[in-house]
């Protein structure tokens, strides 16, 4: 399948930080000496006293962040999403989601992503963090439009919002006039063989393989769970019942995230048959982004044996 | 100014009032932490009772003075603080740590009339304190962030990233404390982890330094004024207290950090911090 246009989510993410900076004088952004890689440089270029450089010192500002959210600003507090979830993870849980302070912690390189950097910079494991977490609102748009609506959405909202951006490019798949509500899931394909309920870069692997599938004569429902929590049950529990299978994909382990929460709303709800698609148990490595997603059993092939197998 | 000895006698009363405060309630609640409480208590008595512009009746008043106890667990003595400030009635304090209380083990800041912000692991709160100093002077507000923090958590690096950022952005509307009781909770700071030469740190960081004694109210004011006068970095103030100063049997002893006194030890502590004919009346 081809894709007309990829762009790295984190690219939205720093266009629509100047164009909110004009809408709320309030809003501020905090920095974590990587300004050029989270975009977060175009705000600093537009609102230099309200971008706060703090260093390579994360934890430290995460808790600066809570400090300026008390005095009724709206901190963004940007940094890679390794740093941000698990380096001042403390800080995020204790002092800005137990206290409910308005913090958005807008992380780039998600998941295999920043592909050629290796482990240390791929978040696989900080969905599963932040969605334990209580009070937190976790955020994971699939493509440029989506990021470009869901940061307005979070910075509209009241409370904690951990983003999360990829490094890399990633296939565009909406429009400019697509909308978004937090905790609203998308259907963004209809069918009745199986489910299949992804989050971020992997909507549009989902894409991929409903194609590939409907050259097959199976059709596959496709839903974008772009707020992972709160999870939309009700979307979930609908698309179960209707096709009786669901196969999950999330860029990340397949333990605590997406397919974790899907499983646990099945559970309680309506048992479903489902496979997860994403890290199983393990580190990824560095490499080309696509070339990762193929070697970890992360790509629309995998996707399709899943499906494949649920059928048999 | 120098401050009028009237001043320093109310002020002295006043702590012992907070002093009977925080054993009365840690005793009420068979729990808590009365070794810091007691080693913090002139000092922060000095800022509620004779510093900080705070509106009781209005907590979130936005131009208020900021107060950040970054070594939560000694948070008696902020709640002693506030209940005799008029934050909430004084006979709440014997519901510290109680289940459905509002006095919370360490302090919540969605609980507690007054409390600026939650603490209680250490090592943060001088990096909230950076963030609100930010966002004072953002608002063009005069007010200052006054910030508590332990010798022991002294060890955390992250107190030391705050450090860095407060000099960077020129914080003189922070204003720092060390409690330097030199005792941490497996023992003394220097044994535990030695943050000696305390002072040259601060002044590497750039900050304005001072060192006094943190149970004279004398120099706990005067040194708080020069501090206010400061212009262009963040001051710390090195107080050098006992753990558990006040009651003789707690002085300097490791095993009061964190241990509440049965009956015996309750009365003999109270009666040690008798006041006289202005003594805060009695509350059992």
């Amino acid at each position: 399948m081809e894709w007309k246009e990829s762009i790295p989510t984190r690219y939205a993410y720093g266009e629509e930080l100047v164009v909110l900076g004009h809408e709320l004088p309030n809003l501020v952004v905090l920095e974590a000496d990587i300004s050029k890689s989270t975009q977060t440089y175009r705000f600093a270029k537009v609102f230099p006293e309200r971008f706060f450089q703090m260093g390579v010192a994360e934890s430290n500002m995460m808790m600066v962040a809570a400090g300026l959210a008390t005095t009724g600003k709206i901190p963004f507090a940007s940094t890679y999403a390794v740093f941000g979830t698990m380096r001042a993870c403390e800080q995020v849980r204790t002092f800005i989601a137990h206290t409910h302070l308005n913090v958005k912690i807008a992380c780039s390189h998600g998941g295999v992503t920043p592909g050629n950097d290796g482990v240390t910079h791929q978040a696989t494991e900080d969905l599963g963090i932040m969605r334990t977490i209580p009070r937190m609102t976790v955020i994971v748009p699939a493509d440029y439009y989506a990021t470009r609506k869901l940061v307005r959405a979070a910075a509209y909202h009241v409370g904690p919002v951990y983003l999360r951006f990829t490094r890399d490019p990633v296939p565009v798949i909406y429009s400019a006039e697509d909308e978004f509500v937090i905790g609203k899931g998308k259907l963004l394909r209809s069918g009745d063989d199986v489910s299949l309920i992804a989050i971020g870069d992997m909507v549009a692997i989902a894409l991929e393989a409903h194609e590939q599938l409907a050259q097959q004569g199976i059709h596959a429902e496709v839903i974008d769970i772009h707020t992972l929590k709160p999870i939309d049950r009700a979307l979930i529990v609908q698309t179960a019942r209707k096709t009786r299978r669901v196969v999950t994909l999330e860029d990340h382990q397949i333990h605590g995230g997406l397919g974790s929460a899907v499983a646990e709303v099945l559970g309680e709800e309506s048992p479903t048959p489902m496979r997860r698609i994403g890290l199983r148990d393990t580190f990824a490595e560095s490499g080309e982004y696509r070339l990762l997603l193929q070697k970890y059993s992360m790509d629309s092939a995998a996707v399709i044996a899943a499906v494949k197998e649920l059928m048999s | 100014m120098p401050i009028s000895q009237e001043t320093v006698e109310f002020l002295e009363h006043q702590a012992r009032v907070i002093r009977r405060r925080i054993i009365h309630m840690i005793y009420a609640a068979q729990s808590g932490h009365p070794g810091g409480s007691l080693s913090a208590a002139d000092i922060v008595t000095a800022l509620y009772f004779h510093f900080m512009r705070v509106d009781p009746s209005n907590p979130q008043w936005p131009q208020r003075d900021r107060f950040i106890l970054s070594k939560g667990h000694a948070c008696p003595v902020w709640y002693a603080a506030l209940a005799e400030r008029g934050f909430f009635p004084v006979e709440e304090l014997v519901t510290l740590r109680q289940i459905n209380g509002r006095l919370q083990g360490h302090p919540d800041m969605e609980k507690t009339p007054g409390v600026d912000i939650s603490t209680g692991s250490l090592g943060h709160g001088l990096s909230a304190g950076v963030g609100m100093a930010l966002g004072l002077r953002m608002d063009g507000y005069d007010a200052r962030v006054y910030v508590v923090l332990g010798d022991g958590e002294l060890n955390e690096g992250e107190i030391w990233e705050a450090a860095m950022a407060a000099a960077k952005f020129q914080l003189d509307n922070l204003i720092a404390f060390v409690d330097y009781n030199n005792l941490q909770l497996d023992g003394w700071c220097s044994e535990v982890m030695p943050i000696e030469p305390l002072r040259d740190k601060w002044r590497a960081f750039n900050w304005e330094t001072f060192e006094i004694d943190g149970h004279s109210m004398r120099q706990i004011v005067d040194t708080i004024e020069a501090a206010q006068h400061v212009h262009g970095r963040p001051s710390v103030i090195i107080a050098h207290t006992i753990k558990g100063k006040g009651v003789s049997f707690m002085e300097n002893q490791c095993d009061w950090h964190g241990r509440a006194p049965n009956k015996e030890e309750y009365e003999r502590a109270m009666a040690e911090l008798e006041d006289g004919p202005t003594a805060a009346k009695p509350i059992l």
